[in-house]
């Protein structure tokens, strides 16, 4: 056990690509975490995708043991925290494991939205902020520029902000010396009853649920009896550790320290991220503030492409739900699309990265349909009811009130983008709260309808301001809104997976896209197919996909029939594996086409 | 109750087109005296099998059968007329290119018993000529349409349209030059891309291309009126005779009457068998040799087959298929009612007739109105 005067935890705060991960790595060179042979890039990014985006999903520690130019050795704990509003929640419980923070900053492209986001959180966290200018190696670097930026911006001293280099290895003594001297060591109580915070866990093949820990008070060891304050559970600790970063295991976790535990937890789902662990013979009297049940914001439906896959799909998506508590899923049977599943997500991102991994660790094909937000329906007998799906929308009659979900979005963009993106956020219903300008950058603060922004917003942000935007938000409540459900019909049927909910102004604008879009995507078939978009019994948008002309085949003699035959097989066998609706057959091309999201 | 129709396969051409798919082959030198005698026994073998009814037809196809040598050509006549007897109007059919050299045997063809000549005219324009491989040009193509129509008692000629390129304007002109000739029996067949040919390989490299339906459809309407016009409508998708001037070898295929084939790669129907030849020439020439027969396979036709396939060749006749030639079962009543609706097919109870818009979209209809 470390003595607390000399422990610090810290985290480290940059937008994608600032170059966090590089100088997590440098970090554990330089105080001899892996041997030159063990580094391999980036190496607290465990998964694919993580070191694909540059992002950071699962928080990760490292343990560093670093001695300073006062001659004594402190143990820094190193959070790694997941770098995405999407787990806004998730990087609250890794920084309230922490006294301070690195914000590191790129000397050429300055402060981001998404940077100031996970800054104030910090602040809000009573952290010291210790800011690095990175990347000033290179060609572009103006470091003194970012310097202002971040007073100005951020609001903190950056006098002596370290300017640094993970790339070069410059500043990165200097980083570990301004982390001993200015981020505070932790308080505890090593005798009061145990009190740790699970900060995140995931699933191990060979050691089970793993769970990350800060201790508060008391002390964790191994064959402890502990106890999961919000989740109610018992475990016996088996494994008591930290990573440096490889696995070492330890004898105990003292107060202020930051380690892992295991305690023959079988499902990640049983570890809630933000509970409390104290011991069954001695709990604690109250469990640690700031808990929060995970809740899903966006949803969306997962088909397989091809319909024998769907026990594979059931299968992968249990696994992965091992690992990831934070997703939410539930059978769903569309006439189109088959067998799937609903399920929910942390946000878009969070969405995508399971999306991705579903297609990728598990190799299967995916129909992702259009992602839906959770209204709040409040019904004309006075029930209320929360809608995860456009599908099962009820009668208009039976509905006395619809409110959607609001966010508050925080955009940074470059003066010379400004005017689209006012715009954008204008055309998708926003408020404007406050406008900013610092130098040469503005700052927007929009009140959106997140429906708004699931469609294709971030998208489209990134390509009108072609790719300098960063984006932000935080959930704001549900408000009332005038929203109507689309349906889609074709040959006057209705088409289930492409209906949605959507604003009663935006509606003839979206019916017109998808119906131009159907249009190009359906095969003609022998007769004229109208394609309409649709509110209720009224029609507000509607394309015509033209009667086949042509279809023959010009020579057909005795010794042609069985080649022919074949080919009229093959023919009613591609039919076969199209859906029908009014006689029409649409192949599954056309709904992944149709419903692939931000195309438009 | 309607003869049997034979058909008989010559594999050889001078040169092969680029967008001929049928079992042709160029080979140096064919021993004639082997080939003569092989599909004599070949048509033995086949015969034996289907005795008792005469021959209403005999059509030579290729290759190209105008390269055979007339002896060959009487020598098979003669040995069906042995086999089989002849219905007193037998059509005896051969296909023959409209060259300089072969237009020359078309007396010594007609003296061994050919009635009726196919010729593969193919365009009216030297340029299309040039462009689909023949080796004619159009000046002695139509001197050996004028032999031909001479010699042969009934003469039809093949045209290709669609070709790349083609406006409707410059295939109505080619068309109604045609029209004039007086010929009784056109073949009209838009230029279809089929795979493994020259023009396959130009099209996958993306240098060639089938008309666009739209065009394709236009061309095929105009097609129509022409024809009709001239008194030569069509009786199928590509071919208009006057009226009696119909193919009626090539009737009883699109009927779904039985046929005999003989000769490399040629297939027949007797009864509820399909019966195939080897294709290749050689295989099928040592196939005679060691079973007496070129015979690669007889395969059973299921009912469904059966009505399968006599629904995709009697629907390609403008006088269309008799309803109670089918299992009831085979056919899609609802989708039938649909079509008609929507004007593809005539509303008749007795027969399935496909209207003149049916017709060109004959593929995805049959795949509507065929049951699984």
């Amino acid at each position: 056990m470390t003595e607390l005067s000399h422990i610090r935890n810290f985290s480290i705060i940059a937008h994608i690509d600032h170059g966090k991960s590089t100088l997590a790595d440098r970090l554990i060179q330089q105080t001899g975490g892996l041997t030159e042979r063990e580094m391999s890039e980036q190496v607290l990014d465990n998964m694919d995708i993580e070191k694909e985006r540059g992002i950071t999903i699962k928080a990760q520690t490292v343990r560093l043991n670093y001695t300073a130019r006062d001659g004594e050795t402190y143990e820094l704990s190193l959070m790694d925290t997941p770098g995405h509003v999407d787990f806004a929640y998730e990087v609250s419980r890794s920084l309230a494991a922490c006294e301070g923070a690195l914000l590191v900053v790129d000397a050429a492209q300055g402060v981001e939205a998404q940077t100031l986001a996970n800054v104030y959180q910090s602040i809000e966290h009573d952290h010291e902020i210790v800011p690095v200018i990175n990347k000033i190696d290179l060609p572009a670097a103006e470091p003194e520029q970012v310097r202002a930026e971040i007073e100005e911006v951020i609001g903190i001293p950056a006098d002596e902000a370290v300017l640094a280099s993970a790339k070069t290895g410059e500043g990165i003594e200097e980083i570990l010396e301004q982390i001993v001297q200015k981020i505070p060591p932790p308080t505890g109580d090593r005798d009061a009853p145990l009190k740790a915070m699970l900060v995140d866990s995931w699933y191990d093949p060979y050691l089970g649920v793993v769970i990350l820990v800060r201790v508060i008070d008391g002390v964790l060891k191994k064959g402890l009896n502990i106890k999961f304050m919000q989740n109610g559970t018992q475990h016996l600790v088996d494994r008591v550790g930290c990573m440096r970063p490889k696995i070492e295991q330890l004898e105990e976790l003292g107060p202020g320290e930051i380690g892992f535990i295991t305690a023959q937890i079988k499902e990640v789902a049983d570890t809630a991220v933000g509970d409390t662990i104290t011991t069954v013979k001695n709990p604690a009297p109250e469990a640690l503030p700031g808990y929060k049940e995970v809740q899903s914001v966006v949803f969306c439906g997962l088909f397989p492409v091809d319909a024998a896959d769907f026990d594979k799909l059931r299968e992968s998506i249990h696994k992965l739900r091992l690992n990831d508590a934070s997703f939410t899923f539930e059978m769903e049977s569309s006439a189109a699309l088959g067998q799937g599943f609903r399920a929910g997500f942390l946000g878009l991102l969070h969405l995508e990265i399971i999306q991705e991994r579903l297609t990728r660790e598990y190799d299967l094909d995916l129909i992702t349909t259009a992602p839906s937000v959770v209204y709040k329906l409040s019904m004309t007998d006075g029930t209320e009811m929360e809608l995860h799906n456009p599908a099962d929308m009820p009668d208009v009659v039976k509905i006395a009130k619809i409110e959607e979900p609001w966010i508050k979005a925080t955009v940074y963009v470059p003066d010379d983008y400004l005017g689209p993106i006012l715009k954008l956020c204008q055309d998708r219903r926003g408020i404007q709260k406050q406008l900013t300008y610092v130098g040469g950058r503005a700052q927007l603060v929009y009140e959106l309808p997140l429906n708004e922004v699931v469609f294709d917003f971030y998208d489209r942000l990134k390509s009108i301001s072609r790719g300098y935007a960063s984006f932000d938000y935080e959930a704001i409540g549900h408000r009332e809104g005038d929203l109507v459900k689309m349906n889609i019909l074709v040959n006057a049927e209705p088409v289930d997976a492409l209906s949605m909910i959507v604003h009663r102004a935006a509606a003839e604008t979206r019916g017109r896209h998808m119906c131009e879009r159907l249009k190009d995507l359906i095969p003609r078939h022998l007769f004229k197919i109208p394609v309409q978009a649709a509110i209720g019994g009224k029609v507000i948008a509607r394309e015509t996909i033209g009667a086949m002309r042509k279809d023959v085949t010009a020579k057909c003699y005795g010794g042609d029939i069985s080649r022919k035959k074949k080919l009229l097989e093959k023919q009613k066998k591609g039919k076969a594996k199209m859906r029908e609706y009014g006689n029409v057959s649409i192949p599954q091309e056309a709904f992944i086409a149709a419903l692939k999201m931000g195309e438009e | 109750m309607a003869g049997l129709a034979l058909y008989i396969h010559w594999p050889f051409c001078v040169s092969k087109c680029p967008y001929c798919d049928f079992n042709s082959h160029v080979r140096d030198s064919v021993d004639q005296d082997m080939w003569r005698a092989a599909l004599i026994a070949d048509m033995a073998h086949d015969a034996a099998l289907t005795g008792g009814t005469p021959l209403s037809s005999i059509f030579f196809g290729g290759g190209t059968p105008s390269l055979m040598p007339p002896e060959t050509v009487a020598a098979l006549i003669e040995a069906a007329e042995h086999h089989w007897g002849f219905a007193e109007d037998i059509e005896i059919t051969l296909e023959a290119n409209p060259s300089s050299v072969e237009s020359a045997r078309f007396a010594d063809l007609a003296g061994a018993g050919i009635n009726r000549v196919s010729l593969g005219l193919q365009s009216l324009d030297d340029e299309a000529l040039k462009f689909l491989g023949r080796a004619h040009d159009v000046r002695e193509g139509l001197a050996a349409l004028d032999i031909a129509q001479k010699v042969f008692a009934r003469t039809s000629f093949d045209l290709i349209y669609a070709l790349p390129g083609q406006s409707a304007d410059a295939w109505q002109t080619e068309l109604e030059r045609a029209l004039g000739f007086g010929t009784g029996h056109l073949s009209l067949y838009q230029l279809t891309i089929e795979p493994g040919t020259r023009f396959a390989t130009l099209a996958a490299r993306g240098e060639l291309g089938e008309a666009e339906p739209d065009h394709g459809a236009q061309l095929y309407e105009l097609t129509q009126a022409c024809t009709a016009t001239a008194g030569l409508p069509a009786y199928e998708i590509s071919n208009h005779a006057r009226p009696g001037e119909e193919s009626r070898h090539n009737l009883s295929y699109w009927r779904y009457q039985n046929y005999a084939g003989i000769g490399p790669g040629a297939h027949g129907r007797r009864g509820d068998l399909a019966t195939t030849r080897h294709k290749k020439p050689e295989n099928w020439l040592s196939a005679v040799d060691r079973n007496g027969h070129g015979l690669q396979s007889e395969d059973p036709l299921s009912a469904y087959d059966q009505g399968a396939e006599r629904l995709m060749m009697g629907l390609r006749l403008t006088e269309g298929v008799s309803r109670d030639r089918f299992p009831a079962a085979l056919l899609d009543r609802s989708a039938i009612e649909r079509l008609t609706a929507h004007g593809l097919l005539y509303p008749d109870t007795d027969r399935l007739v496909a209207t003149p818009q049916g017709l060109l979209v004959l593929n995805s209809l049959l795949a509507e109105i065929l049951v699984d």
